[in-house]
């Protein structure tokens, strides 16, 4: 499946290539980034308070003279890293089970399921509350809450294929020939069910993200003076009349690093599975 | 059909004990001792240890877990840290604000994404279903709390055609900004949902046959494909009206209304964790409700549905 996919595809589809794009710069923003803008995001300017966006300051000042752009940069390492390490680590969860209850089935898999359901039965936003809240906010905190949220729809989606492709006759041929459980799953449903898993994550990353900015918003995430877009948010709203563009620039660097992910997510999808359904 | 809905009523019991399962370890492995708390920090080890005897603290856990929801079964989700007031109280006065948002952005959010959907899948192709599947990709990105203070600055501040915040006296005006950014993200989903369920009813030999029959292309699609098309659409609304509370906690916190959200937002802010785990839970037990609804309402909306289980 993966062998269909080019560089070419990604040319040939317009709003997919700008994601790439985007994503692609915004790594780069992230790694190098805070060495390229004049600013520190934390250094207090008590002569700028508050400036609107300049030749100076691009993005312009919040009411504590700091400059929005090397905040906004520098908020870009937390969203990123949340948002992937969330989705790689919900995803090797979701693996581990999936493939559990699906190739194993009967009393484990019922039970299992019912597990999966569970956390399935809350609303994503709310879970992710009660868990960080119970621990000391900051950045581990807001990934194994994410996390935690995250894996069940995963593990749903690995059992399933684990059903289908147990059935595949290389599998029954692997396991005539004496090869253990551990084995099959690890040398034949895995690398199988890879490329739509992977998949799968891309599609969830700007999710998470949101989730990320959420909890941050919500006084959750990693704490001030660390800047994150979401508290960059929640601290300026009040400023939303006199000094809006300490809220628009933190907005909409989550808005088109969600809107960058889900395209280029959505394009994978098309490309790999048609009627797969996330 | 009682049998289908005995059925899943059965199906749900399980999920909602797992539910109490997680706020109850939840709720033990909160930081600090309310014990302590309650004593404070030089009460002597006896009175301690008899606080926590009339709690049943010195209970084994699962006995504690078997309270805990003897407990929740009379209603009782505890008190606030802060009011002392009794949270099940506090909770049934917020939720009718909560349901009053949810709604008004639901109605919204089915007409606009309903209307949007079929519009983009009659225009398959154009450049106006490319801007539909743009904006609704939009839709389900942008985060709900600045998308709700973009719309505040835009229509209170800058062009002061509605009140920024508040519930006023319960007049209309005061609903809309709220309204709409809590629709978004559902209004988006609905739209793609929408689309490519209309896509697949207007590809059926039965719509030829309609329009062979020769009846007019707007009767075509809004007799023959939409009604085909609505089941998925139907459940995804039930589904997002239960995960509402999601958005309204960030919703009702930007603009200030008074429902669930905000009572949450200020259970956080406080560290008032009864109050956390008290919205946590009852949001969850409000999803799987309307799960169950969803479900149930298969048996009335897919006749497929009815034939398998009664065959």
């Amino acid at each position: 499946m993966t062998d269909n996919l080019s560089i070419r595809d990604l040319a040939g589809n317009t709003p997919a290539l700008i994601a790439a794009v985007l994503l692609a710069l915004l790594v780069l923003v992230a790694t190098i980034g805070p060495r390229l803008v004049p600013y520190g995001p934390d250094v207090v300017d008590l002569d700028n308070l508050k400036q609107p966006p300049s030749k100076t300051h691009f993005f312009g000042t919040d009411s504590k003279g700091r400059d929005i752009l090397a905040r906004v940069v520098s908020g870009s390492r937390i969203s990123l890293s949340v948002g992937i390490i969330a989705a790689a680590l919900s995803l090797c969860i979701g693996i581990f089970f999936g493939l559990i209850a699906g190739y194993f089935g009967g009393k484990i898999d019922t039970l299992l399921l019912q597990v999966f359901d569970i956390f399935l039965a809350f609303p994503s936003l709310l879970l992710a509350i009660g868990i960080s809240a119970v621990m000391s906010p900051g950045l581990t905190s807001a990934m194994l809450a994410i996390t935690l949220v995250g894996w069940a729809g995963f593990a749903r989606l690995v059992r399933g294929i684990t059903l289908s492709l147990k059935e595949q006759t290389y599998v029954e041929a692997s396991r005539s020939l004496g090869a253990s459980s551990a084995r099959i799953l690890y040398r034949h449903i895995l690398p199988n069910a890879l490329p739509l898993l992977l998949v799968a994550g891309s599609l969830r990353v700007g999710g998470f993200i949101l989730l990320e900015a959420a909890l941050s918003f919500l006084g959750l995430g990693v704490q001030p003076p660390t800047p994150t877009w979401g508290s960059m948010i929640s601290q300026n709203r009040a400023y939303i009349n006199s000094a809006p563009w300490m809220v628009i620039f933190p907005g909409l660097a989550i808005s088109i690093t969600v809107i960058s992910f889900n395209i280029l997510g959505d394009f994978l999808r098309d490309k790999l599975d048609p009627r797969m359904q996330v | 059909m009682a049998l289908y809905i005995l059925k899943r009523i059965f199906l749900f019991i399980p999920t909602l004990l797992g539910i109490t399962l997680i706020t109850f370890i939840l709720m033990q492995s909160l930081p600090g001792d309310p014990v302590t708390g309650m004593a404070g920090e030089r009460a002597n080890p006896e009175t301690l240890a008899r606080i926590r005897a009339e709690l049943g603290q010195n209970r084994p856990l699962p006995l504690q877990y078997l309270g805990y929801l003897k407990l929740l079964i009379t209603g009782e989700l505890g008190r606030s840290y802060y009011t002392n007031r009794k949270i099940a109280d506090d909770l049934v006065q917020k939720f009718p604000n909560t349901v009053k948002l949810a709604l008004v952005a639901m109605l919204f959010a089915s007409v606009m994404g309903i209307g949007m959907g079929v519009f983009a899948a009659v225009k398959r192709g154009t450049n106006w279903d490319r801007l539909v599947t743009l904006l609704s990709v939009g839709g389900i990105s942008i985060p709900v709390f600045w998308l709700g203070l973009a719309l505040m600055l835009i229509f209170a501040f800058y062009l002061q055609w509605l009140p920024p915040s508040g519930m006023g006296n319960g007049d209309l005006a005061h609903i809309v900004l709220p309204a709409a950014t809590l629709a978004t993200f559902s209004l988006s989903y609905i739209a793609r949902v929408t689309r490519s369920s209309m896509l697949e009813s207007l590809s059926q030999p039965y719509i030829a046959a309609a329009r062979a029959k020769g009846l007019s292309e707007a009767e075509v699609v809004l007799k023959h494909a939409l009604k085909n098309s609505l089941i998925p659409v139907v459940t995804l609304i039930g589904l997002d009206l239960g995960s509402y509370l999601n958005g309204a906690v960030l919703t009702e916190t930007v603009f200030g209304w008074d429902g669930l959200g905000r009572y949450a937002l200020d259970g956080i802010m406080k560290r008032d964790y009864p109050v956390i785990m008290g919205v946590v839970l009852f949001g969850a037990v409000v999803f799987v409700t309307m799960n169950l609804l969803v479900d149930i309402s298969y048996y009335f909306l897919d006749p497929r549905v009815r034939v398998k289980e009664e065959a």
